[in-house]
């Protein structure tokens, strides 16, 4: 008797149950992500596979952290034009310092500080100087495009043994699948990422910048720290993409991740986070990249279909997120 | 004597205003990068005339940078509007596309009919992806940097869809004239962008247009609720911009006889942005500058001509580009000029003090 009646109480409970409105985003591209696989795994064989996932996160590591630092900018409400150009920054001084026999310890620390401190120079003209987050952030796009051609023109490859060995690297899990040390290193970036952003002082600060700046300003918050502070974790976060791109393709070159900032921009805001900022997820970018690494994995199933429409598919994507969220936005 | 104080504090008064004015640092960089040329190339401000057309230096940066500056008049519309347009670039690039496949796909595909139905319906298919960004901000009411994202995105895979992902070639003459004719030993290309540029400024300046623009770029619903169909201007605007775009895009295509959607227009929208604000308009919208524009779209197509003259490789003109767009900014930016002009007083105690309140009346 009690047992039934625990039951129903739990069933009606689950039928009663909608989540959290500010989930809702995640939790739709959750559900796009899930419902894309299933698509694909009806209609391709192998598709479904536990390794082609897999596959996507080694794939997309990079870009899962780049979108990272991106969601940090976007939810202070700001923008970062410059993360492109500073992955192919980082492979090129990567691939260079290593052709002049730098141990690989200082050249992943040269990196990360290049990156950090092209970061930090954009959040602090912004922040001072009050210039548009979508100025200092081209200027920054542009000054680490030029400093790339000024170090090397020609594609340079990395031939260190350390590097490739951490390339190849994979942890083999339970079934014989195997996940790459790249993969789980951006997944550590989101966990810890996340971490910050919801259980930290800083985090807090973030999201409360980009509610409104003047209250956060009148209730005290250290305001300029992390306005600079989300723009050296972007730079920081688009070093380390760099490093991870410098891995997955083993060479630097100037023209490396021409337009990558637009992909990481549309993972945010397909993984829901809103571009006025203040709100939105790190775990909604991460979904948010592996929606764009699906529709190319459809792609390369598929044979039939061009590659432009990937391009053409991440649009609409974009679009129908940005109209969902105007229309949940405008409702309360 | 005190005929040379009053002459002394009028000039001081005179340059005071000149320093304020906006347009002040930007036409010194111009002057700046000329003089840097002048000084490299001594014929630099040679013009000759050949075959009855003019040729120079000079002529060439106002040719090459025809595509930039029409963007650039568009953009500082919709920037006016409080909105910016990422898309410019991929419209530039379907527009080019259009154009193209249709000329190849027509049968007589070096006829001038042909160009000219060519150029017709390019710019119909940028009026159409301008009413779309218009919709989207002006209807949905979407963030114009998101908005135009959408189609920024998409773009180049639309322009790839038309072209067939190939590299497609045209051998038209007259639609080459676009880039390399030339018209009372003008080039056609700069007469183009000059005249849009003209026209809009006489539209803009000799109607309430321009005013109407700047008040739905600083308070759109006050000028909704004063009577301003803020919608329509919107929507005029981004209609505007896309077709600004689209010239350029065919002014760009007609200059290599052929559209690569990958590369057509890509980051013009980057340039023409820089180029708005290096002019002085805010990206906060409300004034804004079409003279402002055309000596910022003039910076860079001289910068660009100035780096591989000067003997440095031209790829590092995205170098040079950043350390523009930075102390433009910086010179520009009311924070950076309030400390400059704390240092300022410190150095000279008094006299200084009433020229800088007539500066500011």
């Amino acid at each position: 008797m009690s047992v039934t009646m625990v039951e129903e109480g739990l069933l009606a409970r689950a039928a009663r149950f909608s989540p959290p409105r500010r989930y809702l985003p995640v939790l739709g591209t959750f559900a796009l992500f899930i419902g894309m696989f299933g698509v694909g795994g009806l209609r391709y064989e192998g598709f479904a596979d536990p390794q082609v996932f897999l596959t996507l996160l080694l794939d997309n590591a990079f870009l899962i952290v780049l979108a990272v630092g991106m969601t940090f900018v976007i939810l202070t409400g700001g923008i970062d034009l410059s993360v492109g150009s500073n992955v192919a920054l980082s492979t090129l001084i990567a691939a260079r310092t290593l052709e002049l026999g730098l141990p690989v310890v200082a050249v992943v620390l040269v990196v990360l500080l290049a990156g950090t401190l092209l970061g930090t120079a954009m959040g602090l003209l912004i922040h001072y100087f009050d210039i548009q987050p979508f100025i200092a952030t081209l200027a920054g796009m542009f000054l680490a495009r030029g400093l790339c051609y000024l170090i090397s023109v020609d594609s340079i490859p990395i031939k260190d043994e350390t590097f490739s060995a951490i390339a190849f690297g994979s942890i083999t899990l339970p079934g014989g699948y195997y996940l790459g040390w790249t993969a789980v290193f951006a997944l550590v970036i989101v966990a810890v990422a996340a971490y910050v952003l919801s259980s930290t002082r800083f985090g807090r600060t973030v999201y409360a910048l980009g509610g409104s700046e003047p209250s956060a300003l009148l209730m005290g918050l250290p305001v300029a720290a992390t306005k600079v502070g989300v723009y050296a974790i972007s730079g920081l976060c688009a070093a380390l993409g760099g490093l991870l791109f410098a891995l997955y393709t083993l060479s630097g070159y100037s023209l490396h991740a021409v337009g990558m900032e637009l992909d990481a921009i549309a993972a945010v805001v397909i993984g829901g986070t809103l571009l006025t900022g203040g709100r939105g997820f790190v775990i909604g970018s991460l979904l948010g990249v592996l929606v764009l690494g699906t529709i190319q994995t459809f792609i390369s199933f598929d044979g039939t279909l061009s590659s432009w429409w990937t391009r053409i598919s991440i649009g609409v994507l974009v679009l129908v997120f940005v109209v969902a969220q105007r229309v949940l936005t405008r409702r309360s | 004597m005190p005929e040379t104080v009053r002459t002394g504090r009028v000039g001081r008064a005179l340059r005071a205003r000149a320093i304020a004015h906006h347009l002040f640092w930007p036409l010194v960089a111009l002057g700046a990068l000329l003089v840097v040329n002048l000084i490299a190339t001594p014929t630099f401000f040679n013009v000759r005339i050949q075959d009855g057309h003019l040729f120079g230096s000079l002529v060439d940066i106002v040719r090459n940078g025809a595509p930039v500056l029409l963007v650039a008049i568009g953009m500082t519309l919709v920037i006016a509007t409080r909105g910016i347009d990422l898309s410019v670039g991929a419209v530039a690039a379907i527009a080019g596309a259009v154009a193209c496949v249709y000329i190849v796909k027509s049968p007589a595909d070096g006829a001038a009919g042909t160009a000219a139905v060519a150029i017709t319906m390019a710019l119909a298919v940028c009026v159409a992806l301008g009413r779309w960004n218009g919709f989207l901000v002006s209807v949905l009411g979407i963030q114009p940097i998101i908005a135009t994202l959408v189609l920024m995105v998409a773009g180049r895979g639309i322009a790839m869809l038309v072209t067939g992902g190939q590299i497609t070639t045209v051998n038209n003459d007259s639609f080459g004239a676009l880039a390399s004719g030339h018209l009372l030993t003008l080039p056609v290309a700069a007469l183009i962008a000059l005249g849009v540029f003209a026209a809009t400024q006489i539209v803009v300046r000799r109607t309430a247009l321009g005013l109407l623009i700047e008040s739905v770029g600083i308070n759109p619903e006050a000028s909704r609720l004063a009577g301003v169909r803020s919608r329509t201007i919107i929507w005029t605007v981004y209609v505007f911009a896309a077709l600004c775009a689209g010239t350029a895009g065919l002014i760009i295509a007609a200059n290599t006889h052929s559209v690569n959607a990958n590369s057509l227009g890509l980051w013009i929208e980057l340039d023409a942005i820089l180029a708005v604000v290096i002019g002085g308009t805010s990206l906060a919208g409300g004034r804004f500058s079409l003279t402002g524009t055309l000596v910022g779209a003039l910076l860079i197509a001289t910068l660009t001509r100035t780096i591989p003259n000067i003997g440095i490789p031209a790829e590092a003109n995205y170098l040079f580009k950043a350390l523009v767009v930075v102390i433009v900014c910086l010179l520009q930016s009311p924070k950076a000029r309030a400390v400059l002009q704390r240092r300022g007083d410190r150095t000279p105690p008094s006299p200084s003090a009433p020229s800088r309140e007539e500066a500011v009346a």
